[in-house]
């Protein structure tokens, strides 16, 4: 041991040379390609994003710096950010707790005693697998307005037809209704996984002590299935912020901006005007709503969510 | 386990003694007719819901099938006589859709060997080794779940720019080649559940980690690989946005992004666009009905343990 001159690099060798040593090099060579990947296609974008995101760019010049201007802009000058903001916050409040609800409800109905299940449940999944460009082409169809199925079933049953997708107030309600009949498959199936995993135990017991059904549901379901429904409204949440495709196929984020979300504003000014620098603020202001929110859920979660009773 | 198995006269039994009704008789046919009710309910339930979400997909199937003159008749028409396949065929002289179902396959291909390759590599590690920095590198990658692909599309198109990747498929495959959170995430979690006395006994026998690795543990994950091999075909066959940006000429489009060509190029045409919208989705279908168990779990494994 040449622990008296460099014991740092002596403790070091040492290190390398034993079982634990080996195992550590071993370790590292295994995750060598995440650790590339996390520096080349994560870190330094998100970092080089930051930076442009405080620049004037339009992929042919060297970008500028210019402080805060973009982000000025964006919140003081610019009405179509705002709108961006406020269609993409009713487009998530439309879709996610209506989503989860009624994901859970059906959740609990396939999970009686009934024939079938695995029936219904392959119908119900049937939407998940396919892509949202698949389904909005479908659902741009069912829209519309005069020979659309939708609104054939709307006259069937008595109704005035609605102009969907042109019209300012119908056209985002038409992209949560599509949304939500689009991911209800995959909500479905968390569910039931979690409805499966409450022991069986704690219901025969309340049944003894002469629980109703509903007396169960509320304080044996619900509480316990908490923490999966903790993770289906964050992963929604997350997901339906970035709502893009529907809006893409479907309306080109019209009428009037009616159905223009953060991310389809962002692709139109980083990819249709080529302003890097501003779509770079939009994506960072993206950023920080998404986290913040996820953040939020996390510190809410310990007043919701239990892990047991 | 058993209560659960008994037959509905038993469970009939057990509300009684919960104290409805005295009268044994009169309380069990009560039950009965309310038990029948919502038996009814249930199933009505479960099958407009069900409904729900066939019909449209059959009224896409039903659309590519028909005369363009039959599309836009009142009421609506759900067969077609004759059948229209030749709808199917016209949509390959509208735009090249053989290239676009073979890019979209080389591409989810190369994306999926990548992520399973490169995930279960790190999972194994991240799962049953010891090295420093093991749990801050695994809370890092885990956090990136939170930032939006947007936040680094920008940089990223640059980059492909500057490489000269643009137009090309490798900014949608040689990403996946170095991991992804969800899919070292999920491998982890398969991995942590192996028994440890296997790798004992490997160790014993003088295996090292990365034999151990892809001797012991690959094999054993079949049912893992074959969910994240799934969800990441699937990814990629769906993928919207990063087809869009980086693909830039026609035949190196997906059938994704094709399909909203398509749409522009045909408008009016339902029954192409709806052909195209199946053509689509076709192979993901047939995917989800051979291993639909794989996908039901996977998803279910993600939410319970996340």
């Amino acid at each position: 041991m040449s622990a008296v001159t460099t014991p740092a690099r002596g403790r070091f060798r040492d290190f390398l040379g034993s079982n634990r040593g080996r195992e550590a090099i071993e370790a590292y060579i295994l995750i060598l390609p995440t650790i590339i990947g996390l520096i080349v296609f994560t870190a330094s974008p998100v970092l080089a994003s930051l930076y442009y995101s405080f620049t004037r760019w339009n992929l042919l010049s060297t970008p500028k710096w210019q402080g805060f201007d973009n982000y000025i802009e964006l919140l003081t000058e610019d009405p179509l950010f705002w709108i961006t903001i406020k269609n993409t916050g009713f487009y998530v409040l439309g879709t996610v707790p209506t989503g989860t609800v009624l994901a859970l409800l059906l959740a609990i109905a396939l999970n009686q005693k009934i024939r079938f299940v695995a029936v219904f449940r392959t119908i119900y999944f049937l939407p998940v697998v396919s892509s949202v460009v698949a389904i909005s082409v479908l659902w741009l169809w069912l829209y519309q307005s005069d020979f659309g199925l939708v609104n054939e079933l709307l006259r069937a049953l008595g109704f005035r037809g609605v102009r969907w997708l042109s019209s300012v107030t119908w056209a985002m309600p038409a992209i949560i209704i599509m949304s939500i009949w689009h991911g209800l498959g995959y909500n479905i199936v968390i569910f039931i996984a979690g409805l499966q995993g409450i022991p069986q135990d704690y219901y025969e017991a309340a049944t003894v002590d002469g629980a109703n059904s509903w007396h169960k549901f509320i304080n044996i379901t619900i509480p316990l299935l908490s923490p999966v429904t903790f993770f289906v409204l964050t992963l929604s949440v997350i997901n339906s912020f970035q709502v893009f495709a529907q809006a893409y196929v479907m309306t080109r984020g019209g009428p009037v901006n009616a159905t223009k979300t953060i991310v389809y504003y962002l692709f139109q000014q980083g990819f249709e005007n080529f302003h890097m620098g501003y779509a770079s603020a939009l994506a960072y202001v993206l950023f920080v709503i998404i986290v913040s929110l996820t953040l939020f859920q996390f510190w809410f979660q310990k007043r919701w969510v239990h892990y047991e009773l | 386990m058993s209560a659960q198995d008994a037959p509905p006269i038993g469970e009939a039994r057990t509300t009684e003694m919960s104290g409805v009704s005295t009268d044994t008789s009169e309380g069990l046919a009560s039950y009965r007719v309310l038990h029948i009710t919502g038996r009814v309910l249930l199933y009505s339930v479960l099958a407009i819901v069900g409904l729900t979400m066939l019909l449209p997909l059959l009224w896409m199937i039903s659309t590519s099938l028909k005369e363009p003159g039959e599309v836009l008749l009142l009421p609506p028409k759900w067969i077609s006589v004759p059948l229209q396949w030749g709808n199917y065929p016209k949509l390959f002289d509208v735009l090249p859709f053989d290239l676009f179902l073979f890019n979209s396959i080389r591409i989810a291909v190369f994306a999926t060997v990548g992520s399973l390759l490169s995930c279960s590599m790190a999972a194994f590690a991240f799962a049953r080794m010891r090295f420093p920095g093991r749990n801050v590198i695994f809370a890092i990658i885990l956090a990136t779940m939170m930032i939006p692909f947007h936040v680094t599309l920008i940089p990223l198109f640059k980059l492909y720019r500057d490489i000269g990747w643009l137009g090309t498929h490798l900014p949608l495959t040689v990403p996946f080649f170095f991991g992804t959170a969800f899919g070292i995430f999920l491998m982890r979690q398969f991995y942590l559940t192996i028994p440890q006395e296997l790798v004992e006994a490997a160790r014993i026998d003088g295996c090292n980690f990365i034999q151990i690795y892809y001797r012991i543990f690959l094999p054993l994950s079949k049912p893992a690989l074959a969910t994240l091999g799934i969800f990441t075909f699937l990814g990629s066959w769906n993928n919207l946005m990063g087809p869009l940006i980086f693909l830039t000429k026609v035949e190196t489009m997906t059938i994704t992004l094709g399909l909203t060509l398509l749409t522009n190029q045909a408008g009016g045409r339902w029954e192409l666009i709806q052909a195209g919208a199946v053509i689509s989705i076709l192979p993901i279908i047939v995917m989800f009905f051979i291993g639909q168990e794989h996908f039901i779990q996977g998803i279910a494994r993600t939410g319970i343990k996340g």
